[in-house]
């Protein structure tokens, strides 16, 4: 685990970042740091706006209406700011790939999966998608499985090869910042420990951002954790400290099981 | 409990029990009432008819003898005027249900337009026969065509099209829609990668199920004048020079299945009546083969699209 790091480069981070969802008021004033190519977990009670949190950093917000951002998420090394109304939702989603909590693997052939990210991209060159595919696919230990049968269902592979999949397909287009939305709230111990193992690999090419309702797999696999609770973001800290020594009662309370 | 409370238990179940069997009888009985309708409908058809079905009526023109009249002009024309039909709705429809459904914005105009479409579903189809007859027959100068014809049972069929788009549209769950975005593709590449091709089944099922209906349409076609009697077939689609394709037999008169029924049950002799009867065989056996195409098209397609 990592140990106390200081002034580590930032992929990104939110600056008194607000969000509604109408008349609602589900995030406020949240200052998260996202350091690059590490492993950061956002915990808390269901409802507490983590997932809201995590969607807000690839604008799928703007897929309805009413929903509103404030302040901003800026994006490094170019300091874009991903929810300025003038930055496009579709570049922002070029650059931040998306797992979701249940699998969602395209009901169409495995190989048409992993390049679906590459063919909106315009990649006409089909080497150059055999490639790509291919170490997508190795990049999420998928490989071995699914090599003889790429031309066939993505639907029909199980819950743990398809997540898998849809993993695959975020890395195929190289995404600067992962996030990972539960990911294996859907999944059995085996499939999840496989994620778990493959988070900890990726760690090493990408920024990942994850969001668990499972502090266990939270100190697993994250080297910083923050902790929210209704909109707020109450502590954020080097996982194994945030774990073994929380500053805030609220934290301890929660991770020692008190509430929530 | 004791053996009393138990007999007395036993009872009240079985009287219970007696309105099961009260109701299942019913039901059987009202469910009996449709099925013989159309039983009886059906048999009376084919019984009467039967001689007729020969290949002969399938190749012979109407005539004024009744035993050498036939459908060959009637089940052309149907063929047309449908072709027509769907080319013109499928697109439309599709096109127009995906854009409610996906980029419409929420608001009192969209309401609107949506309460239109439902309506739409509800006209009774002669409104739209005296429509055509103004736009297309009129206005537009399209004469009493198979283009005509095809294109006013078009708009009888294109609510049931944005209907049936927008309902396999909405059964697509919203983690798949939110994939697809996430992977960077525009509202575009959603609709045409992900959202037509899995709502395709549901499409082609309301298409075959609009074309069904519009096959045996009689009033809008009476109603723009198409001939009764037509000796003739409109001239080929297909033809030995190039470019091979003859777009003529739009602008051709013609007679469909339902109008030569009617024509033929409007005479007094009793031989025209075999032929209305085997004609109408055939046109419901082609509304059932239609339907029997959607239920299969239905099950192969949906077998390969699962969430």
């Amino acid at each position: 685990m990592a140990k106390t790091e200081q002034d580590l480069p930032l992929k990104a981070e939110t600056r008194d970042f607000n969000f509604h969802y109408g008349a609602f008021h589900a995030l406020k004033n949240v200052n998260l740091p996202v350091v690059e190519k590490r492993v950061t977990a956002l915990i808390g009670p269901s409802g507490c706006g983590k997932s809201t949190l995590l969607r807000s950093f690839n604008r799928m917000h703007d897929l309805y209406p009413g929903n509103r951002y404030d302040g901003a998420i800026v994006f490094h090394p170019d300091n874009t700011n991903i929810v300025d109304p003038k930055v496009d939702p579709i570049e922002v989603r070029m650059r931040i790939g998306m797992v979701f909590q249940k699998p969602n693997p395209f009901p169409k052939s495995i190989y048409e999966n992993v390049a679906y990210g590459l063919r909106v991209r315009g990649e006409r060159s089909q080497s150059a998608i055999d490639g790509r595919v291919e170490s997508a696919l190795r990049g999420a230990s998928l490989w071995n499985e699914v090599k003889d049968r790429l031309d066939k269902p993505a639907t029909a592979l199980s819950g743990g090869q398809q997540q898998r999949l849809c993993i695959a397909r975020c890395l195929a287009t190289d995404p600067e910042l992962l996030l990972f939305d539960e990911p294996t709230s859907a999944l059995d111990p085996i499939a999840t420990s496989n994620i778990e193992e493959l988070i900890t690999e990726l760690r090493e090419r990408v920024t990942i951002l994850i969001v668990t309702h499972n502090m266990q797999q939270a100190a697993r696999v994250s080297d910083y954790t923050a902790y929210m609770y209704i909109g707020e973001l109450v502590e954020y800290g080097v996982t194994d400290d945030l774990f073994m020594r929380p500053k805030k009662k609220e934290t301890e309370d929660y991770i020692t099981g008190r509430f929530g | 409990m004791n053996t009393q409370d138990l007999a007395a238990v036993r009872g009240i179940i079985q009287s219970n029990r007696r309105w099961d069997l009260f109701f299942a009888a019913a039901g059987l009985l009202a469910l009996l009432v449709g099925v013989l309708a159309f039983v009886t409908l059906f048999g009376q058809m084919v019984m009467n008819g039967w001689e007729r079905l020969n290949p002969e009526f399938f190749m012979s023109f109407p005539s004024r003898r009744a035993a050498n009249a036939g459908i060959l002009s009637a089940w052309v024309g149907s063929l047309l005027v449908m072709l027509v039909t769907a080319v013109s709705a499928v697109p439309l429809g599709v096109a127009a249900g995906v854009y409610l459904e996906e980029y419409a914005p929420k608001n009192l105009v969209t309401d609107i337009i949506e309460i239109n479409v439902t309506n739409l579903a509800g006209v009774p189809s002669i409104v739209y026969g005296l429509l055509a007859l103004g736009v297309f027959v009129y206005v537009f100068g399209f004469g009493q065509s198979i283009l005509t014809a095809g294109l006013t049972l078009g708009l009888l069929i294109l609510p049931v099209i944005i209907v049936a788009t927008r309902e396999s549209l909405r059964a697509i769950p919203v983690h798949v829609r939110e994939g697809a975005y996430g992977c960077g593709a525009t509202q575009w590449q959603v609709v045409r990668d992900h959202l037509v091709p899995y709502s395709t089944p549901g499409i082609m099922t309301g298409v075959i199920i609009g074309l069904s209906r519009a096959i045996g349409e009689t009033a809008p076609i009476i109603t723009i004048g198409a001939l009764t009697f037509i000796a003739f077939l409109p001239p080929s689609p297909i033809t030995d020079t190039a470019p091979f394709v003859n777009f003529d037999w739009l602008w051709s008169g013609f007679t469909v299945m339902p109008i030569q029924m009617f024509n033929w049950t409007s005479r007094p002799e009793e031989a025209f009546q075999q032929n209305a009867a085997a004609a109408g065989f055939i046109l419901v056996f082609m509304t059932l083969m239609m339907n029997a195409i959607a239920i299969w098209l239905r099950y192969r397609l949906r077998k390969s699209i699962s969430w």
